[in-house]
């Protein structure tokens, strides 16, 4: 009986190895451990056997049988983890090959701009303020310092619809508007981006359409010297922190003292290019204490308020910050052009 | 205004400043230096020669043979084409070595089998424009004076070893259109002395009112006339100096007379005006406005139809000069003048503005006197204009002048305090420092314990306030010297409004839906105005506009990304999507400001979804666009409150548009470009949209709030409902809706089937419908109870049936 129990032993464990698949082993499962199997067989002859030898053989009989069992369990583990690893290898793909592609647009670069200065300004506790850019001549020019026989100011350089009504030719007027619409008290505080038109004929520098961005601070005891820090914190944020400025005096009918701004050449550094015809600065913007006739005109008594304002072309920033070499691009919107400009 | 380095050392010393040092703090300063131009710059090695032989080229017809003293041993030989090359002469010789502009480097030369030594040069070849050159030698080489010394630098004869300081001037400096007002300023800056011309007339003994009288009708157009009168002029060309001088400055000479003038204008800053006194035509001079209709031939040959605007010099009868632009042929000075009429005077500048303008003639008299002459220095220029013509021109100026003189000059006294000084510039300066820029800028002061008083003088006629005092202070202080700080007092929060940040939320939504911005023109034809307007009015027109393609105001942005679609299709650009949002333009007649809306518009057309390598690919349809508009809506908080309409729209495919109504108003409408348009643009499908930008962005919806996740599972039905054709969605929708009452959740279209299965004039569309109760978990019975009533409402209400 031993000897069969053993012979079994070798003869399952044999057939367990030479098993090749999950359904192989199940069936070896079944027929040597099954309750018609033949270790059940084999035990059936146990009660011929004596007192002594009974349990001896019971405890073979088990050991045979958890051995064929355990082998089983690994060789079932076995074939299981191979399963999985075809099936993996089945499934492999290339990594390399593109992905199902996102499609998104973007900001037009002038929004861009724009919305850099927005959010700067936004930050230093500015609004922003909006007007029409259908304007009439009183906001657009008189309230701005520019009496109709200014010399300043010419009908050629200016779309008119009617004597008094024209298309704004600068973003000033909203800031008279605002002026006027504050009723004579400060704080004002504003940023105005908006579309601006003059008569020129569009070529590689002009647009008879652009974008400005012009900001306003009216309030008591506002000083020059607020204007120069002021710009000096946009000059860094804008074009980087190693950027300085230069003021200039210049001239504005609605500023005095007026100041044009050179920010240091952010291609060069300062030491002269190509971008800065060698000066080593850019001019970018415009600015000056509000015109106290500014003032008063929008109902702000000039001996208690003082304020300044800033404004540059924002097609100019653009192009001197993306190194773009013709304005047309801006409205010609070809997509190949927009695009660059991906990241907001 | 191109002011000359050397001559402005007559009236400034500029010892240890260097041009472009000079440039450099005119323009920290507040004048803008566009440029300082060497006008030597590229040039050696001419030379006066003087002309001994002229012969033929013996081999060719338009060359001459010249044999020309350079002053070195031997005369040399030179080939020259110039017509008007001529024994005698003495010429510019740019000699064997020498360099002209552009690198171009003179060597020994054959020139059709003769040997040439160097080339007689023109003005031009020497690096003048063209434009600068005295006539008589613009065709050919220029002759020198012969008082020039052979061998001498004929650069430096003509002044051309000097550097011109292009100023830009802003519309206040006028001041600055002078020699002298630019030597008032370099003093100031420099802190240096400013030498005036101081000039001595010697005159004859006949008085200048028994030649003229002056009357003047309009006053206040005219207030100062000064007429003197020199006689026995003999015209010449003006001296080389004088002549180099007006070259460096843009001026062309013409004869010593004229050019005297317009020396003057330069240094004074005054215009002048010679008439040929035998030419005037009487004794008197009368100054009226024109007579409408009123013609006049002025210096450029051009006959000029004059209106009452116009200010005029007459001689009593007719017009001979337009007052401050230009003088007439009538009266000009020509080669056989003997005594000259000159007129000084102040002119009002909004009158000459106007006739400068009206006759399109932008003379350098005209811009002087609209921004305004200085009113002191109307006698001075004559007086200078006189010595000079005596001096090169040998006139004998005559006793005085004939003047009329009704204008008031009141100097601008102006009293400021320190603490004010500082308080706009943020700085902490002192009454002496203050004190002491007015004295650099030589304007007379008074101070009294901190107040300031200044006494402008007539050449800035640009100061008038206090402000233009600190501003005078400030620039000569150095703007560098300012302190930097920011604004104190109360602090504002910054913000966007709620109207901006939406707008803000609405582009960045449609970015990362695929669309990039585009900005356009808001000018546009008559034709396109008006098209795709979701409200029509008279389009707005340009008094003058440019052209006809940018005469209008938009009503509509599609026709304007209607262009940018077709130029990007046209340049092979790859999925075209685009989007702008901006204002439109509803007259409200001629009196009133037009109506501003804001309007959101998109266009799309080509593959909207590709992936290549796994070969599906996806054309834009209505249903694309559509999905873009459902996101907007839903990010927006309000797609429950849309509603899609069809509908017909010009320009818009009949079958494939619908308008979009928000709570029932229309707020826009998307949808297919109508095929025709299509094809006039080259368009393959393209759909648009456009939607009132400020419905959208005001609609108002409910504030944030928080619903609870729900607990319980939901139950889906799905059903096919067999329609007529004609059977829209949204209605079935509807009824399923009212229907589903507050149980049904969600309901949507997975299928729709028109194919051979069904019966004609019939389709299929299958709705999945989601129930769910917040309470509790739904039974079966409970939700067939609702979805029977669901059945029956679209049976009863749309004759569908369920698909069997």
């Amino acid at each position: 009986m031993q000897e069969r129990l053993k012979e079994l032993q070798e003869e399952a464990l044999q057939a367990v190895d030479a098993a090749a698949d999950l359904k192989k082993l199940n069936d070896i499962r079944v027929s040597y451990l099954g309750k018609k199997g033949p270790i059940t067989e084999v035990l059936k002859g146990m009660g011929k056997l004596s007192a002594e030898e009974r349990p001896k053989m019971g405890a073979l009989a088990n050991e045979v049988r958890d051995l064929i069992s355990s082998k089983i369990e690994e060789k079932q583990q076995a074939l299981e983890a191979a399963a999985v690893e075809a099936r993996l290898a089945l499934e492999t793909i290339d990594v390399t090959l593109p992905g199902r592609p996102v499609q998104t647009g973007n900001h037009h670069p002038l929004t861009r701009i724009v919305e850099e200065i927005e959010d700067l300004f936004i930050g230093m506790g500015y609004t922003v303020a909006e007007g029409p850019e259908v304007e009439k001549d009183y906001y657009n020019f008189e309230a701005l310092n520019l009496p109709k026989s200014h010399p300043a100011r010419d009908a050629q350089d200016s779309f008119y619809i009617t004597e008094e009504i024209l298309l704004r030719t600068q973003t000033s007027p909203v800031q008279a508007r605002t002026m006027e619409k504050h009723g004579g008290k400060g704080p004002v505080k504003i940023i105005c981006p908006g579309k601006v038109y003059r008569r020129d004929s569009d070529d590689a520098t002009h647009s008879h359409q652009f974008m400005q961005i012009e900001g306003l601070v009216v309030d008591e005891n506002i000083r020059m010297s607020d204007l120069k820090g002021t710009l000096e914190l946009f000059a860094k944020k804008l074009f980087g922190e190693d950027r300085e400025i230069r003021l200039r005096p210049s001239f504005f009918p609605f500023t005095e003292p007026s100041v044009e701004v050179d920010v240091s050449c952010f291609k060069c550094g300062g030491h002269g290019c190509n971008i800065c015809k060698q000066t080593g600065w850019i001019e970018v913007l415009g600015s000056g204490m509000v015109h106290p006739n500014v003032l008063e005109m929008s109902g702000f008594d000039s001996k208690k308020y003082s304020g300044f304002a800033f404004g540059m072309g924002v097609e100019r920033i653009a192009m001197l910050k993306y190194g773009i070499d013709d304005i047309r691009h801006f409205y010609t919107n070809d997509t190949r052009f927009i695009k660059q400009f991906k990241l907001n | 205004m191109f002011v000359s380095y050397k001559w402005l050392q007559e009236y400034v010393n500029l010892s240890g400043i260097t041009p472009d040092e000079l440039a450099e703090k005119i323009t920290r300063s507040g004048i803008e230096v566009e440029g300082v131009e060497v006008l030597n710059e590229g040039l050696k090695g001419v030379v006066i020669g003087h002309v001994l032989e002229r012969e033929q080229h013996p081999n060719a017809d338009k060359l001459n043979k010249c044999l020309v003293d350079i002053g070195e041993e031997n005369p040399v030989q030179i080939i020259c084409g110039a017509p008007n090359v001529d024994k005698g002469q003495k010429v510019a010789v740019a000699t064997v070595g020498a360099v002209l502009p552009g690198n171009f480097k003179i060597k020994k030369a054959k020139l059709r089998g003769e040997e040439s030594n160097g080339m007689i040069c023109s003005l031009s070849e020497l690096g003048i424009d063209g434009k600068l050159v005295a006539k008589e030698f613009s065709e050919g080489i220029f002759v020198f004076p012969n008082d020039v010394t052979v061998g001498e630098d004929a650069l430096e004869k003509l002044q051309r070893d000097d550097q011109i300081l292009e100023l830009g001037l802003t519309a206040n400096r006028g001041d600055c259109l002078s020699m002298l007002g630019v030597a008032y300023e370099v003093a100031a800056i420099l802190n240096r002395e400013v030498k005036l011309p101081n000039p001595t007339v010697k005159p004859i003994a006949e008085k200048a009112t028994d030649y003229i009288s002056i009357k003047v009708e309009a006053n206040e157009d005219n207030p100062l006339y000064v007429a003197k009168v020199i006689k026995n002029v003999k015209i010449a060309p003006s001296p080389l100096w004088m002549q180099g001088r007006l070259m460096a400055a843009g001026i062309r000479p013409h004869n010593n007379v004229v050019d005297i003038t317009n020396y003057i204008l330069l240094e004074y800053g005054q215009p002048l005006h010679a008439f040929d006194y035998d030419r005037f035509g009487s004794k008197e001079i009368l100054v009226r406005r024109a007579k409408a209709g009123e013609k006049i031939v002025t210096l450029d040959a051009a006959e000029r139809i004059l209106t009452e605007d116009h200010l005029v010099i007459t001689n009593g009868i007719e017009p001979v000069a337009l007052a401050g632009v230009m003088g007439g042929a009538n009266s000009e000075v020509q080669a056989d003048t003997t005594t000259v009429l000159l007129e000084s005077a102040y002119f009002k500048g909004e009158t000459v503005r106007k006739a400068s303008k009206d006759h399109g003639l932008r003379s350098e008299a005209s811009s002087r006197f609209e921004k305004g002459v200085d009113p002191n220095r109307v006698r001075a220029a004559a007086e200078r204009a006189a010595e000079l013509l005596a001096l090169y021109a040998s006139g004998e100026v005559l006793e005085g002048e004939a003047v009329v003189d009704t204008l008031q000059i009141d100097p601008a006294v102006i009293s400021i305090t320190l603490e004010k000084i500082n308080r706009v510039l943020g700085t902490d300066i002192s009454i002496q420092e203050v004190k002491s820029i007015f004295t650099r800028l030589q304007f007379e002061t008074s101070v009294d314990h901190e107040t300031i008083t200044v006494t402008v003088p007539t050449r800035r006629g640009d100061i008038t306030i206090a402000e233009d005092l600190i501003e005078e202070v400030a620039r000569l202080y150095g703007y560098d010297h300012l302190p930097s700080t920011l604004p104190s007092g109360s602090s504002t929060p910054g913000h966007l409004t709620a109207y901006q940040q939406k707008r803000r939320a609405v582009r960045r939504y449609l970015e990362g839906a695929g669309l990039y911005q585009a900005l356009t023109y808001s000018l546009t034809s008559e034709e396109k105005a008006t098209q795709f307007a979701l409200e029509i009015r008279e389009p707005i027109k340009l008094a003058m506009p440019m052209s006809e393609d940018r005469s209008h105001l938009r009503l509509s942005i599609i026709p304007q990304l209607l262009e940018v679609v077709k130029y990007n299709v046209a340049r092979q650009n790859d999925r075209v999507a685009l989007y702008e949002a901006g204002p439109v333009f509803l007259a409200n007649g001629t009196e009133e400001l037009p109506d501003e809306k804001e309007r959101l518009a998109g266009a799309i057309t080509g593959v909207w979804e590709q992936h290549q390598w796994q070969g599906e690919k996806k054309e834009v349809d209505f249903f694309v666009l559509k999905g873009i508009l459902e996101g907007l809506f839903a990010k927006l908080g309000f797609e429950q409150k849309i509603e899609y309409r069809q509908a017909i729209v010009e320009g818009m495919h009949p079958g494939r548009t619908a308008e979009v109504y928000l709570a029932g108003e229309k707020i826009g409408f998307v949808g297919q470009l109508h095929p025709t348009l299509q094809k006039e643009y080259d368009l393959k499908e393209t759909y648009v949209f456009e939607l009132c930008l400020e419905a959208i962005l005001s609609e108002e919806v409910a504030p944030l709030q928080y619903q609870s996740i729900p607990r319980y599972p939901s139950i889906t039905r799905d059903i096919a409902l067999v329609v007529e054709k004609e059977k829209v969605a949204g209605e079935l929708e509807s009824i399923i809706v009212e229907a589903g009452g507050k149980l049904l959740k969600d309901v949507h279209v997975f299928d729709l089937y028109e194919g051979e299965h069904m019966e004609p004039g019939k389709k299929s569309i299958a709705y999945s419908l989601k129930y769910f109760d917040p309470e509790k978990t739904l039974t079966d019975e409970e939700v067939t109870k609702v979805h029977d009533k669901v059945l029956t409402a679209v049976k009863e209400k749309a004759g569908a049936v369920l698909r069997g």
